[in-house]
């Protein structure tokens, strides 16, 4: 366990650091101010406040119980029926941890992919319209183009085009996540959480993920839970990292890899981790 | 020291203690299925051949027997063929039980989509102590009260005797409803989280996620859920002949006194001579109602596999 105290000798180290990101071409989309996430009693999350620029890609790194996966999961509210929340989540200026947000309209907004590929059991072209035809959209050619572009930005078109009636269920574990990043940003959403999205996958599906992973970038902002350093390294502009449920560190990824402030952070992306 | 090859083979060959106890184990679990199978075979065959006697002994033409629309084994017909026509107790069950598993249907849904998707909490706490103590009611209990309370009301309200489907069916429903309700809710805990999580996360509100997710990906469970309700309320004898009336012709209305096959069987088996056809005509209903049964759990394991195969 780690105390504060043990980090290293005081005075060589400071305990955290935190930077502003962004700039004139990414601006802050999306900041948490004051967060804290409770389990019943327990809390979850202490320090959590991070600020994340549009089209930029930030990774949340850190051990197992670090908090990001709950820190990511507060952003749309994914865990209001598991956990309290308390703090401002501010998107675009409006705070979206208020009880009269419509979190369903929210969640338009702020899409989530998930650890394990979820496809629903239907066809790959139902899954992708799915969320299209709740919001109303019905007009098959509507539908149709925004299926091509989604699974196009998502890097799937190609190998399904011709198979888009079959069961989502068939598709390999790469093209099922890829498929899912797609449903997710069929209904254009402004910021994409990925929550450990290549955990599942074998080393070329995430290679191929990362690639799409950049590509979207251009579109969306994307806040990305990783429990690969390397890939934390090779694709985020920013990083965070979490340690007991406080983000110690938040920094340029260039930063925290080669030249991290924290000795804990500094512990953790070199291995010397516990 | 080492041993020799011969010493180790030795060795391994030796039965040991716990090797033993393997055989037992497997001689005592073999011996009890052996003994589950035999009973289920000897009941199937001991009902088929006094059913089939019926047919064979007594003569009755089979279809006379299916499509007749006239009970009353003791009588023959001006052609001095006995009357033994169980169409009207096999429409009378069939009606009574399509009808209670339509009626309980939406409530065992709704009820098990309340215990599940909206109140998970407060379900597991009232509903689920409720649904099993419904369970365990006995369906004496259960006919009783259709005797006391439904029957009197079906007639103040419907007119009639207040003995008939409509009453059965009444009675049924309650019968059926917990166990539908905790299969159904088996079902939809059976539908993986993550499955609630994406629809969510893509914005969709709870309704939307129950009606247009979870139901669909239960309906395999669900249907099973309101089959095994339909064969338990075509097989449920007591409850029913309390408040159908037991009159063995075919229903021409909700409220008129009718029969099902339980209930010919229960009230007629104790009044007929052994090896008779009087006798052997209700041990031939026995075997419809055996082989419905067996059409049953056949359906609720079609509806199994193709639930799997998706």
């Amino acid at each position: 366990m780690f105390m504060s105290s043990d980090i290293a000798t005081p005075g060589t180290t400071p305990e955290r650091h935190i930077v502003q990101p962004g700039d004139a071409q990414h601006p802050i989309v999306l900041s948490t101010e004051d967060l804290h996430v409770f389990y019943g009693d327990k809390e979850a999350l202490s320090e959590g406040d991070l600020k994340f620029a549009r089209n930029q890609i930030t990774a949340l790194i850190g051990a197992s119980g670090s908090g990001k996966s709950t820190f990511l999961r507060s952003l749309n509210r994914m865990n209001d029926r598991i956990a309290t929340v308390k703090g401002r989540i501010m998107y675009r200026g409006v705070d979206i941890n208020q009880p009269d947000i419509d979190v369903y309209e929210m969640r338009r907004r702020i899409g989530m992919v998930f650890q394990r590929p979820n496809p629903f059991a239907k066809s790959i072209y139902d899954n992708i319209a799915f969320a299209l035809r709740l919001r109303g959209i019905t007009a098959k050619n509507k539908l149709d183009e925004i299926v091509e572009t989604s699974l196009r930005q998502a890097a799937l078109w190609d190998q399904v085009k011709d198979e888009l009636d079959k069961s989502a269920l068939a598709l390999s574990g790469g093209q099922a996540q890829r498929l899912c990043i797609a449903r997710a940003i069929a209904v254009k959403p402004d910021v994409l959480l990925l929550d450990e999205p290549a955990s599942a996958l074998d080393p070329v599906s995430t290679s191929q993920l990362e690639d799409t992973l950049l590509k979207l970038k251009q579109h969306y902002t994307i806040i990305i839970v990783t429990h690969n350093m390397q890939q934390a390294a090779r694709i985020s502009e920013y990083t965070a990292f979490f340690n007991q449920g406080r983000v110690l560190e938040y920094d340029t990824t260039s930063q925290i890899f080669t030249n991290p402030q924290v000795q804990v952070t500094s512990d953790y992306v070199s291995g010397n981790f516990g | 020291m080492t041993k020799s090859p011969e010493q180790l083979e030795q060795e391994l060959k030796r039965r040991s203690k716990a090797a033993k106890l393997e055989i037992w184990g497997r001689v005592v679990s073999f011996s009890a299925l052996i003994l589950i199978v035999a009973v289920v075979v000897a009941i199937i065959g001991f009902v088929a051949s006094k059913g089939l006697a019926t047919f064979t002994t007594n003569h009755v033409n089979l279809w006379d027997f299916l499509s007749g629309k006239n009970w009353n084994p003791s009588l023959t017909d001006a052609h001095g063929k006995p009357e033994v026509g169980a169409l009207s107790m096999i429409v009378g069950s069939f009606l009574i039980t399509v009808l209670s598993a339509i009626v309980a249907t939406p409530f065992a849904i709704g009820t098990a989509v309340f215990m599940n998707e909206i109140s998970p909490n407060r379900g597991a706490k009232i509903l689920q102590p409720v649904t099993e103590l419904l369970v365990g009611i006995p369906s004496v209990v259960y006919g009783f009260i259709g005797l006391s309370v439904v029957v009197p009301f079906t007639r103040s309200v419907f007119g009639g005797s207040g003995f008939g489907i409509l009453s059965g069916t009444c009675v049924l429903f309650v019968m059926i409803l917990p166990t539908v309700t905790s299969m159904s809710a088996d079902a939809l805990r059976a539908v993986p989280r993550y499955y609630r999580e994406a629809s969510l996360a893509l914005g969709a509100t709870q309704w939307q996620t129950i009606y247009k997710v979870v139901l669909r990906a239960a309906t395999p469970g669900l249907m099973t859920a309101v089959v095994f309700g339909m064969a338990r309320a075509f097989g449920e004898a007591l409850a029913v002949q309390m408040v159908i009336g037991n009159a063995a012709l075919m229903p021409q209305s909700l409220v008129d006194p009718a029969a099902t096959l339980t209930s010919v069987l229960t009230t007629g088996i104790g009044n007929t001579v052994m090896g008779s056809l009087q006798n052997n005509a209700l041990w031939s209903l026995a075997l419809v109602l055996l082989l419905m049964s067996l059409v049953f759990n056949l359906i609720i394991r079609l509806i199994g596999r193709k639930g799997r195969l998706q």
